[in-house]
Order: C-alpha cells, then sequence, then structure tokens
C-alpha cells in the first residue's frame, strides 16, 4: 500500500522540493551555480536565507509575463481547435461498428509508436518551403510561390493540435462510448431535429467528457517547449522556451526554478479542476 | 387470465366502413438478407389498445419502430390518419414513443423530462407548467417532480416515461415492452393502470410484447407475429379461444397438441384418430381440410376434466397416471402421462380447501366436452 507514496514521494516531492529550494536561492559562481539556502553561521547558528528576488524579478520584466499570457493564449487557442476537430472524430469512433471501432482507435494511438520528435520532423518536411505541401500545391499550379507556413504561429499550432489532439479524443470516446443513443430518439420523437437533439442531449451529457479531454491538452500544452521551438520561429515566446532559456543559456537556475513554481501554481487550479471532473466521471453521475 | 378487452367497446374492425387511424400496407423490412418484417397489413382503429405480440427477434419491434419513423420500410407504405408517412421524419409525426429502456434523460428532472417535448413545441411557459403538473398528477409523481432519473425506481421511472410520452397529447402511442422492467406485482397494477389512462384520454395505443398475459389483459386486439409475419390478428378470446395455427395455439397460453388424422370429416362434426393421444378425438363443429390430412387438435389444459371414475362414452376419453403436481395456490396444474408416453398438462383450480386430493402416480381418467378442441391444419 506504501508503494505508491514512496514513488510519489521520490519522483514529486522531492524534486519539487530541490526546485522550491533553488527558486529562493540566489545566483552564484559555483556547481551547482546557486547559494546554499541553509549555512552555519558563524556561532553555529543555523541561517535560512529565502531570496525573494526571483520571483519580484518576474514581474519587474515584463517577457515574463508576456510568455505566461502567451503561453495560456496558445494553449487555449489550441484546445479550441482540439475539441473543434477531436469531438467529430470521438463522435464518429463511438458510433462507429464495434469492429471497425477498434480499428478507429488504433489508428488514434499509432502515432504513439514513434517519437513526438520525429512526427514534428515530419511536420517540417511537410511545410517547409520546398516541402512536401509547397510542392504539391505548386505542380498543381494552385500557387506560383511557396508559402512561408514553417516558423510561424501556424505551423505551432498545427503541430500542438496535431500532436495532442489523441489526448482529447481518448477521454471524450470513452465518455460518449457509455452515452445511451436511445436518448437521441427519444428527442427527436419529442420533437428535435437531429442538430437540437446533440445540442440538448449529447452535448451536456459529455460535457465531462470534453472538459477532461480539454484539461488533458490544455494543461501540458501551456508548458510545451519542443513544439514552438521546432515550429514556431523566434517569436512563439512560451513560458517553456523561457525556462529552458533561463536555464541553459543565462544558467540562472534560482529564476528558472521560479518560473517552474509559478507556472505549477497557474495550473493547478485546472489540475484541480480536472481531478474533480475526472471523479465525477468515474461515479457516473452527470 | 383476464381478457378486459381493454378501453374500447365497439369493434371497428367489424365494419368495413370504419376509417382506420393506422394503416400498414404490405410493410417489409430487411436488414441485410435478414427479412425482419415479410409482408405484413394492418389496420389499427382509434381508441384501439393494439399489441403485437411475439417472441424476441419476431419483427415486432422493428415494425413499432417504423411507426415511429425511427426505420424506413424497405418496401409498403404507412398511413397514419390517412397521411402517407414515407419519409416524414420522427419529429414531425403525431406519434410519440415510449421506449423500452424508457430513455429518460439523465442530465434533467422528472419535470424538466416531462417538459421537453412542450419546450420543444414552444408552447407557452404558463401551459407547460400546467400540463406537466396535470400529467405527473395523473401518473400519481407530484411529489417527485424535481428528483432525477437515477434517484427513482424502475416502476416510478416507467410513469415518468408514459408522462413525457402522454404529455404532448399524441394521438398514437407507441408502447415498446412497457411493462417488461417491472415487478410481477407492479405489472399487473400498472397493466390496468395503463388501461384506464388510456380509457381517460383517448389515445391510440400499440404495445409491443412478448408477455401473453401483458398482451391478453390490455389489448383490444392481438396481433401475434412469428419470422416477421403477422400470423393472426383478433382479440384476446378470438387468439385463445379459435387460434389459427399451433404455432398461435401453443404461443399464447398453454396447449395440449394431439396429432392425428381425419377419420370422419362431416359438415358438423369431424372424428380425429390420433395415435400421440392413443384415441380419438370428437369435435363437434366442421373444418376445412383435406380428406386423410394430418391435423392437430389443441385442448386447452383448463378445458380437460379429470376423474378417478370413468366417463361415459369412447370419445375424448383417455387414461393416464399421474407424473408430477405443482400447488400454484388458486389452481394445480397436474401432468399426467399416456400410455403413449404423451404427457398432457391439466389445470384444476382449488375450489374446495378440502378437495378430494389427487396424488402421484394414481391413475386418472381425462375427458374434454366436444366443443373443446380447436382444430388446425398447420
Amino acid at each position: 500500500m506504501a508503494l505508491p507514496y514512496v514513488w510519489l514521494l521520490l519522483f514529486f516531492v522531492v524534486p519539487f522540493v530541490i526546485v522550491l529550494k533553488i527558486s529562493f536561492a540566489d545566483v552564484d559562481l559555483a556547481i551547482p551555480p546557486y547559494t546554499p539556502l541553509l549555512e552555519w553561521g558563524a556561532k553555529h547558528a543555523l541561517t535560512i536565507k529565502l531570496n525573494f528576488d526571483n520571483y519580484a524579478f518576474l514581474f519587474t520584466d515584463s517577457l515574463y509575463l508576456h510568455a505566461f499570457a502567451n503561453s495560456v493564449k496558445v494553449a487555449f487557442i489550441s484546445t479550441v481547435f482540439c475539441l473543434l476537430i477531436g469531438y467529430p472524430m470521438a463522435y464518429g469512433i463511438a458510433r462507429a461498428a464495434p469492429n471497425v471501432r477498434n480499428v478507429l482507435l488504433l489508428l488514434v494511438i499509432l502515432p504513439f509508436w514513434t517519437s513526438l520528435l520525429l512526427r514534428v520532423y515530419a511536420w517540417i518536411g511537410l511545410m517547409k518551403a520546398n516541402g512536401v505541401i509547397n510542392n504539391i500545391l505548386m505542380s498543381l499550379g494552385l500557387i506560383h510561390e511557396p508559402l512561408t507556413m514553417l516558423y510561424t504561429p501556424f505551423a505551432m499550432y498545427v503541430g500542438i493540435v496535431y500532436s495532442y489532439l489523441p489526448f482529447l479524443i481518448l477521454p471524450l470516446y470513452s465518455n460518449l462510448e457509455k452515452m445511451d443513443w436511445q436518448l437521441l430518439e427519444a428527442a427527436q420523437d419529442l420533437g428535435c431535429r437531429p442538430w437540437q437533439a446533440f445540442y440538448k442531449i449529447t452535448l451536456p451529457l459529455s460535457r465531462n467528457g470534453i472538459l477532461a479531454g480539454s484539461m488533458l491538452v490544455f494543461i501540458p500544452a501551456t508548458g510545451e517547449f519542443v513544439i514552438p521551438a521546432l515550429l514556431g520561429g523566434p517569436n512563439a515566446l512560451m513560458i517553456g522556451r523561457v525556462l529552458w532559456d533561463e536555464f541553459f543559456a543565462n544558467r540562472a537556475w534560482p529564476v528558472a526554478s521560479a518560473v517552474a513554481i509559478l507556472m505549477l501554481i497557474l495550473l493547478v487550479p485546472f489540475m484541480m479542476w480536472y481531478q474533480s471532473v475526472q471523479a465525477r466521471e468515474s461515479a457516473g453521475t452527470r | 387470465m383476464a381478457a378486459t378487452g381493454g378501453a374500447i367497446k365497439a369493434q371497428p374492425w367489424k365494419d368495413p366502413a370504419a376509417r382506420p387511424y393506422v394503416q400498414i400496407d404490405r410493410v417489409c423490412k430487411s436488414f441485410g438478407d435478414f427479412k425482419a418484417v415479410d409482408d405484413v397489413s394492418l389496420k389499427i382503429y382509434k381508441g384501439e389498445i393494439f399489441c403485437l405480440l411475439g417472441a424476441s427477434g419476431c419483427g415486432k419491434t422493428t415494425l413499432l419502430r417504423m411507426l415511429g419513423g425511427f426505420e424506413t420500410p424497405t418496401s409498403g407504405k404507412i398511413f397514419i390518419d390517412g397521411e402517407d408517412m414515407t419519409g416524414v421524419p420522427p419529429y414531425e409525426r403525431p406519434v410519440n414513443m415510449m421506449f423500452q429502456s424508457y430513455a429518460l434523460f439523465p442530465h434533467m428532472t422528472v419535470e424538466q423530462n416531462v417538459a421537453f417535448g412542450l419546450k420543444q413545441d414552444r408552447v407557452p411557459k404558463q401551459e407547460i407548467r400546467e400540463r406537466v403538473g396535470a400529467m405527473l398528477d395523473l401518473v400519481k409523481l407530484g411529489s417527485f417532480a424535481k428528483r432525477k432519473p437515477q434517484q427513482l425506481s424502475g416502476g416510478q421511472r416507467q410513469r415518468v416515461a408514459l408522462a413525457r410520452s402522454l404529455v404532448k397529447r399524441p394521438k398514437l402511442l407507441l408502447l415498446d415492452e412497457p411493462l417488461g422492467a417491472l415487478d410481477k406485482k407492479l405489472r399487473e397494477h400498472t397493466q390496468f393502470e395503463l388501461v384506464s389512462i388510456q380509457d381517460t384520454l383517448g389515445v391510440t395505443f400499440v404495445v409491443v410484447t412478448h408477455d401473453q398475459e401483458e398482451a391478453m389483459t390490455l389489448a383490444s386486439r392481438i396481433g401475434v407475429m412469428n419470422h416477421g409475419e403477422i400470423v393472426q390478428a383478433g382479440t384476446p378470446s378470438e387468439i385463445y379461444e379459435f387460434p389459427s395455427s399451433k404455432f398461435v395455439a401453443d404461443f399464447v397460453g398453454s396447449v395440449n397438441m394431439f396429432e392425428g388424422k381425419l377419420i370422419e370429416d362431416e359438415p358438423e362434426y369431424v372424428r380425429i384418430g390420433s395415435e400421440e393421444l392413443g384415441g380419438t378425438i370428437y369435435v363437434s363443429h366442421g373444418i376445412s381440410a383435406p380428406p386423410e390430412a394430418v391435423v392437430w387438435a389443441a385442448v386447452r389444459p383448463e378445458k380437460i376434466f379429470m376423474s378417478t371414475a370413468a366417463p361415459e362414452g369412447s370419445d375424448n376419453v383417455v387414461r393416464g397416471a399421474v407424473q408430477d403436481i405443482a400447488y400454484l395456490g388458486d389452481l394445480s396444474i397436474y401432468l399426467v402421462k399416456l400410455p403413449t408416453g404423451k404427457v398432457v398438462r391439466v389445470t384444476q383450480p382449488n375450489t374446495s380447501r378440502h378437495a378430494e386430493a389427487i396424488g402421484w402416480d394414481q391413475q386418472v381418467y381425462l375427458s374434454w366436452d366436444a366443443s373443446s378442441p380447436v382444430v388446425v391444419t398447420r
């Protein structure tokens, strides 16, 4: 019984405490590059030096708040697009014949069998100036010079939506799959057109699936680093990127840690919301 | 088994001038190679409770779903109130359906469920409130208006489903196994309730059921279905007393079937020789069958007399040994084994508390009136 707690302690609590500790330290020319928090002073007294400058710094330089806001914006827009694309897919899979359903589900999961990095590079190949898409459009005569897709926000959104789509489809599917389709017939029997039945019955009943799927996209997309870095170009300022730069380029571990902690605080409400949705979903109440 | 005859007292189906409310005209429905409904024609009249009775997979639910607009006939036409329903979607039909699973909306309260159809029709709020309230009172759920379906018992859900399907005042109500999920006591109670509600509102009911007792209690007429066809349609007593085939005789109630050959075939009577019975059966009415044809004489268990002393005459009498007795309180079922090996089912009402007891292995005589057997040729 204690094993999960040991696991959590080792791989979550301890790293978290270390990061928290670093975020209160100061930069130092040392290995590791920050000042220790606890020190034995001259009179053998234990002194704790908490340095709040890192946090204060994040609020004085607009770069960080800007990055935070941009991350939330990108994650939100990506979630909306994932929903728009993923809902019809999840719905289609849930309503497909059982033998077709497994094939469709497999197709959703299949991309996970290759590395994310590889798939993002594949998108580079598709979207670059002399890439597959431009070549096809040019040979068809639809365009005369290559479209600039790569290193634009467009490419970044394509990458994020593509990568996180399964995380939305799977929980939504598992919700819709439990749906009693006879309810739609009952709604039609009582005078609803099919789209009204969808709006009044299916949509409210799949609310938990929508929320769960959206959180599974929104939370990790906020901290996404790889996709904006590879597809988004220099202007894609996201918090994950800032974190990377602070940590490896500036070697400002304390500031980087403060960014990480702040991001966590930002995401905790969403995680808690997700948890409560999950709990409701497994309890079976709507 | 009381055939109340439902709410309808007149018998419009006997009047050739009467206009049917629902007319099913040579309707077929195939799913791939499987013929779910095979050339069904039916006329159902205003105010009837028409029961489609059959085993599962006989096509009765498919036929009902075609009336509701949830399935499209492969061929043939359905008319409701004289209007061709081909291509009319469910939400435009003057019909409501009560689903077997009840299909109550789990995210709405009882009240919201019942009001759903009225809101859809943009009925004024005040009127919705009144009609929903009246309907919930009718099904005795007034105090449960704010509950969610999950917080109700099976019987209560059934009544919510009924209220929801009736509140729009449909001319035709389709009920798919309406009492299937209820226990026996509640089912009996609800049967009579359904009939009285139908009587009050004057709605035409088409009910699908596999339970012949339910069909008997509810129906003004029953259509017995088998393999997608209507094998016989008639009042409950017609179906029970004058089954047209072995299948109907066997499906509706229990019956003893004796295979035999016509040995005398006169307009007023027939005599059947049955090897299965080990005797002859005299029937006091003529039948139409070719001479020497194989026929079956069907005798209901309650129409067989059982005695320890030999009755007079040689027709319609047979001797056997009591093999098994089931005491049901109001009546007892006796299984009597004939010398031919055939086991005959006999029911006797327990009219007296101290009746002369017939015990296991006792030799008894079985006999019946000449008017009791029904002779069927298929």
